[in-house]
């Protein structure tokens, strides 16, 4: 069955994300999960071990989780990045253009709304992490 | 008394309930007693009124009157234009908002 | 002024139908208005006292004839026939209703405008110097620089989820007509030894609660790390500013808890990562921008002289036209404040007398001011007669700019849910009682700003002369400040004492103008004055 809030090829991953603090205490530990308030950074010695990394968003209006999804794929983190927690449809588009692939929201999603969210705009202003050209850069080549 | 109020869905217009059912005029106002906030719930969820809340008014013979002056102030308009309130041709309606 | 390319159009227009839809579900109820309200607000919708509100964006508050021309219509088939003129450059529009609203952003739409992000915790209206382009102290026009930072700020997807409203102000001369250092980021386009422009980065200023003024952070970033600069700046601010309590949640609170030094410090090491990304356009998109900005085809050979035999034209002329830099043309400054209306409002049918003006008389270009008036910035000398009797049979020419008449005030409880107290009703009594306008130019420049609440729309932290809207207990009071400015003296205003009813600040303020006559020494502005002899000399009269 297709997974309508998972975007990528590879097989999930079925280890749990075990909390930073446990990550950053075991060695064979491949999947962890930050807090709104913790330091992405932290992870970025270890990155080649990690399969995935679940960011909480515990209140929509918490954007932090934005910030730590860019600093991860910047630092060129190319395994699963999910949102979970209060991730309502609308912030998806926005969560996937930071590097989000994959969603775990805590509210069922309605999945023709996502796919016109995420369909519905062709141009982006800004260089994120989703690869998009941004329109500047159309503009003079 | 208690006053349940809040905004029109669609319109934004200030509506007050009337005890079965939401009116624009806060004359036709009914007491909610206690059972505001489960009408309050009732209603918002059933998209009859946004954001409602309940509020204290006293009963006058002009009809019920909002104790707080912004509650007075969403019952008629805009003090400083007369001419877009519920009101426009009353030269008393100030008064009852100050 | 700035023309959208295809992808301009493009973007606004997937965001009218992306909004039309989130209507859509709001109406049908699979949104709750707790889920629809951030989605709203990014739009520009607020539900007022009355109705819906809908705030405009006029971007660096310029806007041309058939901008100007399509917010006449808006007022007139969607509102109640009027608009009112914002402390940010905007227009808003009180008696919205939410199923209109994409009808409504899709009219804008045609014109080049929108209501993109006008409210809501993510990156507001650049604004600027309303004299950009025709001020003879600029070393550049701001605004190019202005709509960089506008398409660099819409959608950014890292940063509509901050912990509370950002707002940025670009300036390009020393004298500062945009309150830039009271701004979450304000910015001084300069130049360096070697000729080149870049931006003087203050960050940390604003109003509210807690006024502070911008420290400065960065003497000089040029062009080509401009962005990646202030994104370095929004990712610092999106990941530590505080989010427990909406009254400590601007940036200027995140800057006094943790000291200018460190948050310039975390930005110049955050900056680091950034500019790794390559993130900041090439020069040719800041000359392909400039390009929309270039100087209109002025006429050479125009007179200075003015005939003043109008005597109420003299007086118009001397208050309200300032000097441009191209010799034969002037600055009109149209007050919104005539005596008896309501401060920053303008009728559709004066909407459109402003645009013809515009369109006929200033190389079609409007701008709105943060102190709530019209400018019209590239006016012929020899039209300025015209132009002033086509202004003064439509209410449009009160000659009181900056002077004690030309109140900036908020919309206040008449309006706005968050007010405590109305503040057009004390605008209206204020000046009623300053109506003589030789008293008024007598007391010369004075600002006056009053705020409904805390919340401080109306800028009264930085008024010469501030007045604070409260509840108490149930009953309107309002308090009085003193010397606060916005301009390039930066000062916060400081509170005199007690608070006073409606009819009793009017009387503060009037034995305040007489302690500053009394006083005033050698040409000083009221302001001047009380930095020189202090709050005392104004208790003692206000207070006896």
């Amino acid at each position: 069955m297709v997974d309508a809030l998972r975007f990528r090829d590879d097989v999930p991953h079925e280890e749990p994300a075990v909390t930073l603090d446990s990550f950053l205490g075991q060695s064979n530990a491949t999947a962890v999960r930050i807090e709104a308030g913790e330091d992405a950074r932290v992870l970025l010695p270890h990155l080649d071990r990690i399969a995935l990394v679940e960011v909480s968003f515990p209140k929509y209006r918490d954007g932090r989780g934005y910030s730590s999804a860019r600093i991860l794929r910047e630092a060129g983190y190319t395994g699963e990045l999910r949102a979970q927690g209060d991730v309502l449809v609308d912030q998806i588009p926005l969560m996937r253009r930071c590097g989000f692939d994959s969603f775990a929201p805590e509210a069922p999603v309605d999945e023709a709304v996502l796919h016109a969210s995420l369909t519905r705009y062709d141009h982006d202003y800004q260089a994120a992490a989703d690869g998009h050209v941004p329109v500047w850069k159309r503009r003079h080549g | 008394m208690k006053l349940l109020t809040g905004n029109d869905l669609v319109t934004g217009d200030v509506i007050w309930w009337t005890g079965d059912g939401w009116s624009r005029h806060i004359e036709d106002a009914k007491d909610a007693g206690d059972q505001g906030d489960i009408l309050a719930q009732v209603e918002e969820a059933a998209r009859r009124v946004n954001t409602p809340y309940v509020i204290d008014a006293e009963a006058t013979s002009e009809g019920p009157r909002p104790a707080h002056i912004k509650d007075r102030i969403r019952a008629l308009g805009p003090t400083v234009r007369p001419d877009l309130t519920l009101k426009p041709a009353d030269p008393n309606a100030g008064s009852w908002v100050i | 002024m700035y023309k959208y390319d295809e992808y301009d159009h493009a973007i606004v227009a997937s965001r009218v139908e992306e909004f039309r839809d989130q209507v859509r579900r709001r109406l049908e109820g699979h949104l709750t208005e707790d889920q629809f309200k951030p989605l709203r607000l990014m739009n520009g919708l607020y539900l007022q006292l009355h109705a819906y509100m809908l705030r405009v964006a006029v971007p660096y508050g310029t806007m041309d004839a058939r901008q100007m021309r399509m917010l006449g219509h808006i007022a007139r088939k969607y509102d109640r026939g009027y608009g009112h003129f914002t402390t940010r450059q905007n227009i808003q529009f009180n008696w919205i209703k939410l199923a209109d609203t994409p009808d409504i952003l899709e009219e804008l739409a045609t014109v080049e405008m929108h209501a993109i992000q006008t409210s809501g915790n993510c990156i507001r209206n650049i604004s600027s110097d309303q004299f950009a382009g025709a001020a003879a102290d600029e070393v550049t026009d701001p605004r190019p620089w202005a709509e960089l930072l506008r398409q660099w700020s819409t959608f950014h997807p890292e940063f509509t989820y901050l912990p509370r409203k950002f707002k940025i102000a670009v300036i390009a001369s020393d004298t500062d007509r945009a309150a830039m250092r009271l701004h979450d980021i304000g910015i001084q386009i300069v130049r360096n030894d070697a000729g080149e422009l870049g931006g003087r980065i203050y960050v940390g200023g604003g109003m509210g609660r807690t006024p502070m003024i911008a420290p400065l952070i960065r003497d000089f970033v040029p062009y080509e790390d401009f962005i990646s600069y202030l994104e370095a700046c929004l990712r610092v601010y999106n990941r530590y500013g505080r989010r427990d309590n909406i009254y400590k949640a601007r940036i200027k609170i995140l800057i006094h808890e943790i000291g200018a030094d460190k948050y310039r410090d975390e930005v110049e090491a955050e900056f680091l990562e950034v500019k790794k990304l390559a993130i900041d356009p090439p020069k040719a998109e800041l000359e392909r921008i400039s390009a929309h900005f270039a100087p209109p085809a002025f006429e050479n050979g125009l007179l200075d002289d003015i005939d003043r035999t109008d005597p109420d034209f003299a007086v118009w002329v001397d208050q309200n036209v300032s000097a441009h830099k191209t010799a034969g043309y002037a600055i009109v400054t149209v007050s919104l404040k005539p005596m008896g209306g309501i401060p920053g409002d303008a009728s559709a049918d004066q909407i459109d007398v402003m645009a013809d003006l515009a369109e006929r008389f200033s190389f079609n270009e409007l701008r709105v001011t943060h102190a709530q008036n019209i400018v019209l910035p590239h006016v012929a000398k020899r039209d300025l007669y015209p132009v002033y009797q086509i202004l003064n049979q439509s209410g449009l020419a009160e000659a009181n700019l900056d002077l004690i008449s030309d109140i900036i005030a908020c919309p206040g409880l008449d309006y706005c849910s968050l007010a405590n107290a109305r503040s057009i009703p004390l605008a209206q009594k204020i000046a009623q009682r300053f109506s003589d306008l030789d008293r008024q130019r007598d007391l010369g420049e004075l600002k006056l700003k009053i705020s409904g609440c805390i919340n401080a729309c109306g800028h009264h932290h930085a008024g010469h002369i501030g007045i604070l809207g409260v509840d108490r207990k149930g009953t309107e009071n309002f308090q009085l400040l003193l010397g606060g400015s916005g301009a390039e003296d930066v000062s916060l205003a400081k509170i005199t004492g007690p608070g006073f009813s409606e009819d009793g600040i009017v009387d503060a303020i009037e034995k305040t103008t007489d302690v500053y006559l009394a006083q005033r020494e050698d040409g000083e502005r009221f302001v001047d004055t009380y930095r020189r002899i202090g709050m005392e000399p104004f208790k003692e009269a206000i207070y006896g």
